[in-house]
């Protein structure tokens, strides 16, 4: 993972970790926060506990973004905090969407066309607070609809269940946006819970979002995407969840957060160790619930 | 019925018998999800249920905190990307109601989720539109449910994330019509006290008052002089049936009835 985000990620860039509840790479988040890079462009559909972290370690000077907060408890006060004005000496500048708006800029980029065409914004004043989204007049003259331009990420990262060493990846569970993010980046990072054989990947081909192709490093990292969850590997932490709201809400116990469970950590393994077996092992699913298998059939 | 219940589990149960005959409706977060996991297990059992984490016929096991909980995928019709939950099933106009939650409202019924003050200088920075902006555009119809106060029912919201009626029904049938939307916009307001529909005006109009609220309080947590149906209805209590799977079963942590 280290060497994975020194060589990739580098400050100054635009970068996004995506994954929508599930397959978040705090991992990967941790260890941008740990080699302190500086003046990122954050993307991300919900920046949820993740980038409230990054924030607030001070990675990023700009959060592009259509959701804000932490899914069924509250609020992100580390952000809060910095669009608010009460931390005055970490401005953050944001440029907000909707999360149709945030699909459409990553598949536009994905597809390299200049915009992308959605039924949405109009009459809201979100047009008036980002300039960026712009009304368009069909040139088949049937209407008016909203453009939002290309969102093209110089690195984006995926937490996904596993990968050939190749890095043709293959996800189960919800797909977010993660494929559409991947595409439309320059470089891409996969972290994944098991490095598997190609020949994984080839015997259920319609599983891979992601090919080898386009992906510049795989990091395998077991646990990666703690708190959030990997189906059918790990559940969701709520309970890590509801006990951010408590710490996010107070500036000097988020900068104690950070320096016990990342800064004075080496990684993900010591993070681990440090949860707890008991913890981990909680998040179990409860029974398994397998895929009945298909035939692809071989055809010589 | 001599059952005590609290005043949001009055609103979670009366949202819930709204969506009774409906087909399909997309879950937004917070209180939408447990009135819709409600209906599914009472009025609305052929509900399907639409997140917008990309989860089409979601079958829920347990009332999950956040709408992108592994408990919505096991089970499903279909899991999708979110490009094509956006695209083919909510635009091309396949969900009958878009369900959610506001932090302020206006008499009609257009929503503000993004911030209090100023945009540029919140006094309050609010989540923001995630999916509600095009919900509200192409769903064919909209329930809201949140509690009600003079800070959040009021004569004018501070940014519009999401439009309603507009300034009022000619001019929404008008915009609505001229723009192709496949959304007829609000159609129930379900409040702690009460529930509201939309009149000819597209103006919100409470119908029904919840037991133990007063038109007084109603009156007391309206910013605008509210309209009231002459033949205004008693919400029917909850059920001990209702309130047992509210309290066994979808939140025994008390979560979204605190």
């Amino acid at each position: 993972m280290s060497d994975a985000i020194a060589t990739v990620s580098p400050s100054r860039t635009r970068s996004a970790i995506e994954g929508f509840t599930h397959l978040i790479s705090f991992a990967a988040g941790h260890e941008i926060i740990r080699q302190r890079k500086r003046d990122l462009t954050l993307a991300r559909l919900t920046p949820d506990v993740i980038y409230d972290q990054m924030i607030a370690a001070g990675v990023a000077r700009k959060l592009v973004f259509s959701w804000l907060g932490n899914p069924g408890v509250g609020g992100l006060g580390a952000i809060r905090r910095r669009i608010e004005g009460e931390i005055a000496d970490e401005p953050l500048e944001v440029e907000e969407y909707s999360h149709f708006g945030m699909v459409g800029r990553y598949t536009a980029g994905a597809m390299n066309l200049p915009f992308f065409p959605l039924r949405s914004y109009f009459e809201t004043d979100l047009p008036k607070a980002n300039p960026r989204i712009r009304p368009i007049r069909s040139p088949y003259d049937d209407g008016t609809v909203y453009a939002v331009p290309p969102l093209r990420p110089d690195v984006t990262i995926v937490h996904a269940q596993r990968a050939s060493a190749a890095g043709d990846t293959q996800v189960w569970g919800l797909l977010g946006c993660q494929k559409e993010a991947a595409f439309a980046a320059d470089r891409v990072i996969v972290v994944v819970e098991e490095l598997v054989d190609e020949a994984v990947v080839r015997a259920d081909p319609n599983r891979t979002i992601i090919p080898g192709l386009i992906v510049d490093a795989v990091v395998v990292e077991p646990w990666g995407a703690h708190p959030s969850y990997v189906q059918g590997a790990y559940d969701r932490d709520n309970r890590f969840y509801l006990d951010w709201d408590a710490i996010t809400r107070d500036e000097a116990a988020t900068q104690a957060w950070l320096r016990e469970w990342v800064h004075d950590l080496d990684g993900r393994a010591a993070y681990m160790e440090k949860l707890g077996p008991e913890r981990a092992a909680a998040l179990g699913p409860s029974e398994s619930a397998p895929s009945g298998s298909v035939d692809y059939g071989a055809y010589r | 019925m001599t059952e005590t219940f609290s005043k949001s589990e009055m609103m979670i149960v009366a949202a819930a018998r709204e969506l009774a005959g409906q087909r399909v409706c997309f879950v937004g977060v917070g209180l939408p999800n447990i009135a819709v996991n409600l209906a599914k297990r009472t009025v609305a059992p052929d509900l399907e249920l639409v997140y917008e984490a990309g989860v089409f016929g979601a079958r829920p096991a347990r009332l999950p905190l956040s709408i992108g909980d592994p408990t919505i995928v096991t089970g499903a019709t279909a899991v999708v990307s979110m490009l094509e939950l956006f695209g083919y099933y909510l635009q091309r106009g396949l969900v009958d109601v878009g369900f959610l939650g506001a932090a302020q409202i206006d008499r009609f019924g257009n929503i503000n989720t993004t911030v209090i003050g100023p945009y540029d200088h919140p006094k309050t920075r609010l989540p923001g539109s995630g999916g509600a902006c095009e919900i509200a555009i192409n769903a064919r119809q909209v329930f809201v449910i949140m509690r009600q106060s003079t800070r959040s029912f009021v004569e004018a919201i501070d940014f519009r994330t999401s439009p309603g009626n507009l300034g009022g029904a000619e001019q929404a049938e008008r915009i609505r019509r001229e723009g192709g939307w496949l959304g007829r916009g609000p159609s129930v307001v379900v409040t702690d006290l009460g529930i509201y529909h939309f009149d000819d005006a597209g103006e919100m109009r409470l119908d029904s008052l919840h037991p133990g609220a007063t038109v007084e309080a109603v009156r007391g947590s309206i910013g605008w002089e509210v309209a009231i149906n002459p033949s205004l209805a008693e919400t029917p209590p909850p059920t001990e049936d209702e309130l047992a799977l509210i309290r066994d079963e979808l939140d025994p942590g008390g979560v979204y009835t605190k």
